[in-house]
């Protein structure tokens, strides 16, 4: 199941682990991106903290954690290599988390809502 | 908010897909699909075309040339009077406290003078130049202004109007196209060779396809106008220069030359010209400096630096900054104490953590013009 937020994240859902990255839509928008830094493994973050520093060469941006919950496993290559994000940003995952109350994913939008989001 | 402006080149930058944004009152474009780093790359290696006709194009007329060029040394340090016909220098425009107002190329035109302003700064200097007894401004609101960069652009211009070929860098000339007069100078703000071109708007459109039509020369948008000139060292009025910053700080004593300065045969007379002076002769405090940062991390303008990672005050800040794409890493420009030297790590401040940073000689790349 995938899910998105306002913020242009999308949340790859299994279970209570939701797999985290940016939409096409926002790495388009961003531009070309050339920094991004990322939360560390066993970090707790609560819904709306600022946890990965994206740079593209025309401005820097952050995103936030989409739920509660602890973040499990970060994704190395994107900070080694940000254009990845520019070129394929559904498979380009950021970090991976665990959900303290699985029932959050609920309050995310669908496909259909974020499509309405950016159109 | 007022209504965005549109240049002659507006429907050219939509048809191409150019992401618009809002630009000194003006829509321009920021990028095309191609992105900022390919745009910017594809300009080092090849040619960029930039619409610039949002800068403000000026001719400045009086009794005689050298009237105007007189006249004109009363609100620039430049030396005006000492320009052959057909050159063009950089200038800029001082406040009595010795600041910045604005910089500006200026180019001898046989019977005048046109000047290319700042696009926000075009209104300021407009009213400035008309308060100058001695002379008439026009403000020439139609023509677009295009810009032609890198190793390609000589040959790419030369297959449309082949006399260009014949200048060299700061030459400016009355060419043809056709019909219609362009007038041409061998210069531009990426470091590479290249060329601005003015020329009626009507037929500007026309002439940008014809410059892309033998796709060596792409589109290329402010972001990359922007990083390019970030990597040449070039300072951006508003970012690196201000009316707080004067030209012995900014790092281009270079624009008042001897004539205007203390002792010279036409020292002074224009604003701030005893501050800009004296600090000229006895070194500035502070001065534009390149950094590379160690990291990954874009440091952008505002940033604090400090000589140690753990200071509790600046000792400068941080006035252009961003990613170099031909090198592959950040660079910044930062206004710093002149005695450091190159080599010395500080730490520029960024979103609460200090990021070790090296003092660097600029420019950040090598300028090939063509002298």
């Amino acid at each position: 199941m995938i899910k998105y937020t306002q913020d242009h994240e999308w949340i790859a859902v299994t279970d209570d682990v939701a797999t985290v990255g940016i939409t096409q839509y926002a790495a388009d928008e961003l531009g070309d991106i050339v920094y991004i830094e990322l939360p560390v493994a066993g970090q707790t973050v609560a819904k709306g903290e600022e946890i990965v520093v994206i740079e593209s060469v025309k401005t820097a941006s952050d995103i936030t954690a989409p739920l509660d919950g602890e973040i499990t496993a970060v994704n190395e290559a994107v900070a080694t290599d940000p254009a990845m994000v520019n070129s394929d940003a559904m498979g380009a995952w950021f970090f991976r988390m665990t959900l303290a109350n699985e029932g959050d994913v609920d309050d995310l939008l669908d496909e259909d809502a974020y499509q309405d989001l950016i159109s | 908010m007022t209504e965005l402006l549109h240049t002659p080149l507006h429907a050219f930058h939509t048809a191409r897909q150019a992401k618009m944004v809002p630009f000194a009152g003006w829509e321009m474009p920021i990028q095309y699909p191609t992105g900022v780093i390919a745009e910017h790359l594809h300009t080092r290696e090849a040619a960029g075309l930039f619409d610039v006709s949002h800068m403000g194009q000026l001719l400045v007329r009086g009794d005689s040339p050298e009237a105007a060029a007189a006249a004109l040394e009363t609100v620039t340090p430049a030396s005006v009077v000492g320009l052959q016909p057909w050159r063009q220098r950089y200038g800029l425009l001082t406040s009595d406290a010795g600041g910045i107002l604005d910089d500006f190329m200026f180019a001898h035109h046989g019977t005048h003078f046109l000047l290319v302003v700042n696009a926000a700064r075009t209104e300021h200097d407009l009213a400035l130049l008309r308060a100058v007894p001695g002379i008439t401004v026009e403000h020439v609101t139609d023509r677009a202004l295009l810009a032609l960069q890198g190793p390609r652009a000589e040959d790419q211009l030369a297959r449309l109007i082949p006399g260009a070929t014949d200048l060299v860098f700061m030459d400016s000339a009355h060419l043809r196209w056709g019909a219609d007069e362009v007038w041409v100078s061998r210069s531009g703000y990426t470091g590479e060779d290249g060329f601005e071109i003015s020329l009626p708007a009507g037929i500007a459109p026309v002439f940008a396809d014809a410059l892309l039509s033998a796709q060596v020369v792409w589109p290329v948008g402010l972001g990359a106008r922007d990083s390019l000139r970030l990597e040449a060292g070039m300072p951006l009025y508003g970012n690196d220069l201000t009316d707080d910053t004067t030209p012995a700080r900014a790092g281009i004593g270079w624009a008042v030359p001897k004539v205007r300065r203390p002792g010279g045969s036409r020292a002074g007379g224009y604003p701030g010209a005893d501050v800009i002076g004296r600090e000229l002769a006895d070194g500035p405090t502070h001065v534009r400096m390149g950094l590379r940062p160690e990291g990954r991390a874009p440091i952008r303008e505002g940033a604090e630096v400090f000589a140690t990672d753990d200071a509790a005050h600046p000792i400068g800040v941080v006035t252009s900054g961003g990613f170099a794409p031909s090198l592959g890493h950040p660079v910044a420009m930062a206004t710093l104490p002149a005695e450091l030297t190159i080599g010395t790590t500080l730490y520029a401040e960024v979103r609460g953590k200090r990021l070790p940073v090296d003092v660097t000689a600029l420019p950040f790349v090598p300028v090939h013009y063509k002298r």
